[in-house]
């Protein structure tokens, strides 16, 4: 048997699966309002780009009991400077507290997510030439939000350094400008650019790995669940009795899949540019080429687990057991080099990791095919080895 | 036409096959018979290559079901017991895409399938969703289906299964018809002795993987009967247990069995069974009311080769939930 004569059986079965698919009115729909939910909960839930808080409650304790008889205390000057500097982000809602213990009660009760103690010896430290100290109190129940605030008070009080110190400096030599005051206090200034020109936000960089996750997902789900549901129906023994070669069958079904794989991969580009303003900078035949490459180096897998598994629900339930960790192992959501060695180790083994990296080179870096062989390689090994496993399993499965 | 030796098949420890072995001629009807479980499903799942045996050999028209499995399909048609169907296809599509599988011109294609669609009068329907068809119309579809390829041998899994009477016959004269005027050899599995008894021309009873008996439907009767035994139904308006035993005790009765309050089944031999028995009766005082000589049924046959009834598994198996996937409750057309 010609291999024309299997690809033209193997279009048939395909073409059968998308008719079938069309007909099914309410999984059309699901298609669609799937990828449009994964893409609205990650965008919306997760932190995007800049200032990452807004209206945290602090409390703020001034015990700060001056020096001498100066009017004006040096705790005063900080809490209204840091006033000032809030009133233009917003990022605190400010209140004021009686103690530390009191602090410490707010946070307790829940009604302030951190604390700004200023110590009664304040004033006299500044006074007689030493650093006045600061005393931040955090939530330690809740790690992420203590952290954020860390992070911002940080960068505040820093920001107040740097303003004192200018004014200091300025105050030593009343000759030197503001601009240079500030050249002597932070001698280094960072800038920061990008490889491609804007500001790419959180969806440009979860955009490609959920459309990689997908696609790949809709195979690997969709093939088994397919295969294993026309076993079950018996539709499958018409296909088995008419002389064509079982290779056709499979083809045909995958072709099936991932024709409906690559259906929802466009719709979260077109959600993705359309909706949340994601900007792609490769070509977008690469990116459908790059989702092709994908499915292939899956496709094996999802054939695999199609064998050993003998009805429908089991083999839902082993495709998710796989696709989970692959989820958050691959990249998709936080980036890799985030998670701690041994996960980074897993994360390597996983073709999702590398298709979904070489998606992101190409629609956020512009990336063309010379830059991405390492991906190109790992996935064509990996669809090659996985598919020279699958095939023979395959027959054995369908003549026991 | 078949020929199958020494057919095993195993599984895991269970044996569904034991060492089967028969042959089936060129145009002829042959049934299965047998409970669920006898074996009978394994056994046309192997020969329309749809599972490998664990030993011995069987061809179809010369090929080897193994080894040539591709020209054996050629050659076969199936009627599943599960119907081969897509439930999001009308039925053209699905006659359509079966025959697609098969090398067949499409313009023949085209023509085939109108002409089988005209002869299980489905012509209205061929732009339905089969999801909504009845059973009866989704039977004569699975069996229409199996016939796109024009198959010298069709294989028939419990073709009346969960179907009507009424269906239950067209089914069996569209196979008879199809038998006589295509010259189709047919096989078919069933557990129910109306099908064996009317459709087919030789009948294997299977139990537990082995045939015990094969011959036509009279043949297997005789097997019973042992030629000169009469079988009788006897009614008798004043029935009592002193007549019963006076009957059982009768040297020319083999058998008695109380059907209701007023008759008698039993089964007597030589010439002088009529006579014996109605003297008996009289002597008695029992007044008859009615006396019937009944020939003896395939179920007779079953139960004394097998020594148990056909009937005690084969109910379970009429799949209550056939539509399940289509979802409940269905909208029939008809």
């Amino acid at each position: 048997m010609g291999a024309k004569t299997l690809l033209s059986h193997s279009f048939r079965i395909a073409w059968k699966d998308i008719l079938e698919l069309y007909r099914n009115k309410l999984g059309l729909v699901l298609l669609i309002v799937m990828p449009l939910f994964m893409m609205a909960m990650v965008g919306f839930i997760y932190p995007t780009g800049g200032s990452s808080a807004s209206n945290l409650p602090v409390a703020i304790v001034d015990s700060d009991a001056g020096y001498h008889n100066s009017t004006i205390t040096a705790g005063q000057t900080f809490t209204s400077v840091l006033q000032q500097i809030n009133s233009k982000t917003d990022m605190m809602k400010l209140t004021t507290a009686t103690s530390a213990a009191d602090i410490k009660n707010l946070i307790q009760r829940g009604d302030i997510e951190g604390g700004i103690l200023i110590p009664s010896n304040f004033s006299a430290s500044l006074a007689s030439g030493e650093q006045g100290t600061v005393v931040i109190i955090t939530d330690q129940s809740n790690p992420q939000v203590s952290t954020t605030i860390e992070t911002l008070l940080s960068s505040v009080f820093s920001e107040m350094s740097t303003m004192m110190a200018q004014h200091n400096v300025q105050a030593l030599s009343p000759t030197i400008t503001a601009n240079d005051s500030l050249a002597i206090v932070q001698p280094y200034k960072v800038q920061t650019q990008g490889v491609v020109p804007g500001a790419p936000n959180y969806f440009d960089f979860v955009a490609p790995g959920i459309m990689a996750m997908v696609v790949m997902m809709s195979v690997m789900t969709g093939l088994p669940a397919a295969i294993s549901q026309e076993k079950e129906v018996g539709t499958m023994d018409g296909m088995m009795v008419a002389p064509i070669n079982r290779l056709s069958i499979i083809l045909g079904k995958t072709l099936g899949q991932t024709v409906r794989g690559l259906f929802q991969g466009l719709i979260i580009l077109v959600l993705a540019v359309g909706l949340f303003g994601v900007t792609i900078q490769g070509s977008i035949p690469l990116v459908f080429g790059l989702l092709l490459l994908g499915v292939f180096s899956f496709v094996g897998l999802g054939i695999v687990i199609t064998s050993f598994a003998k009805d429908q629900q089991t083999a839902t339930m082993l495709m998710m057991t796989l696709m989970f960790p692959m989820m958050f192992l691959s990249g998709i959501f936080f980036p890799i080099q985030q998670m701690p060695w041994y996960m980074q180790d897993i994360s390597k083994v996983l073709p999702l990791t590398y298709a979904s990296s070489a998606l992101r080179k190409v629609m956020v870096l512009g990336a063309g095919i010379p830059d991405i062989t390492t991906e190109l390689t790992i996935l064509i090994v990996f669809g090659v080895v996985m598919t020279a496993i699958a095939v023979p399993v395959f027959r054995r499965m369908m003549t026991r | 036409m078949i020929r199958v030796e020494n057919l095993t098949k195993k599984f895991g420890d269970f044996t569904a096959l034991d060492d089967v072995s028969f042959d089936v001629e060129k145009g002829e009807i042959f049934g299965l018979l047998g409970p669920n479980g006898a074996g009978k499903s394994t056994t046309l799942r192997i020969l329309s290559t749809l599972a490998r045996p664990t030993k011995g050999t069987a061809s179809i028209g010369g090929y080897d079901i193994v080894k040539d499995d591709t020209e054996v399909r050629k050659l076969i048609g199936i009627v599943s017991e599960k119907m081969i169907m897509y439930d999001r296809l009308t039925a053209r599509e699905n006659l359509w895409f079966f025959g697609s599988l098969f090398e067949i011109p499409s313009d023949v294609l085209t023509q085939r399938i109108d002409e089988l669609l005209e002869l299980v009068q489905l012509t209205k329907w061929k732009k339905v969703l089969v999801g909504t068809f009845s059973t009866g119309m989704r039977q004569r579809m699975n069996v229409v289906r199996a016939l796109l390829n024009m198959p010298r041998v069709l294989f028939l899994d419990e073709p009346t299964l969960g179907l009507d009477p009424q269906s239950s016959v067209e089914i069996r004269e569209f196979v008879k018809k199809l038998n006589r005027e295509n010259g189709t050899t047919i096989i078919v599995t069933t557990h129910t002795m109306v099908d064996a008894d009317m459709l087919c021309d030789r009948i294997a009873i299977v139990d537990h993987g082995k045939v015990v008996a094969l011959d036509t439907s009279a043949n297997l009767k005789k097997l019973i009967s042992g030629g000169d035994s009469t079988i009788l139904k006897l009614g008798v308006a004043n029935l009592t247990a002193d007549l019963l035993e006076t009957l059982r005790t009768l040297e020319c009765v083999r058998s008695v069995s109380q059907e209701n309050s007023t008759h008698v089944r039993l089964i007597a031999r030589g010439d002088d069974a009529f006579d014996s028995v109605i003297d008996a009766v009289r002597s008695k005082g029992g007044k008859i009311a009615s006396i019937e000589n009944l020939q003896p049924t395939l179920e007779d046959v079953f139960l004394h080769l097998t020594g148990h009834e056909v009937r005690d598994s084969a109910d379970q198996k009429i799949p209550l939930e056939r539509h399940r996937r289509f979802g409940a409750p269905q909208r029939r057309v008809r």
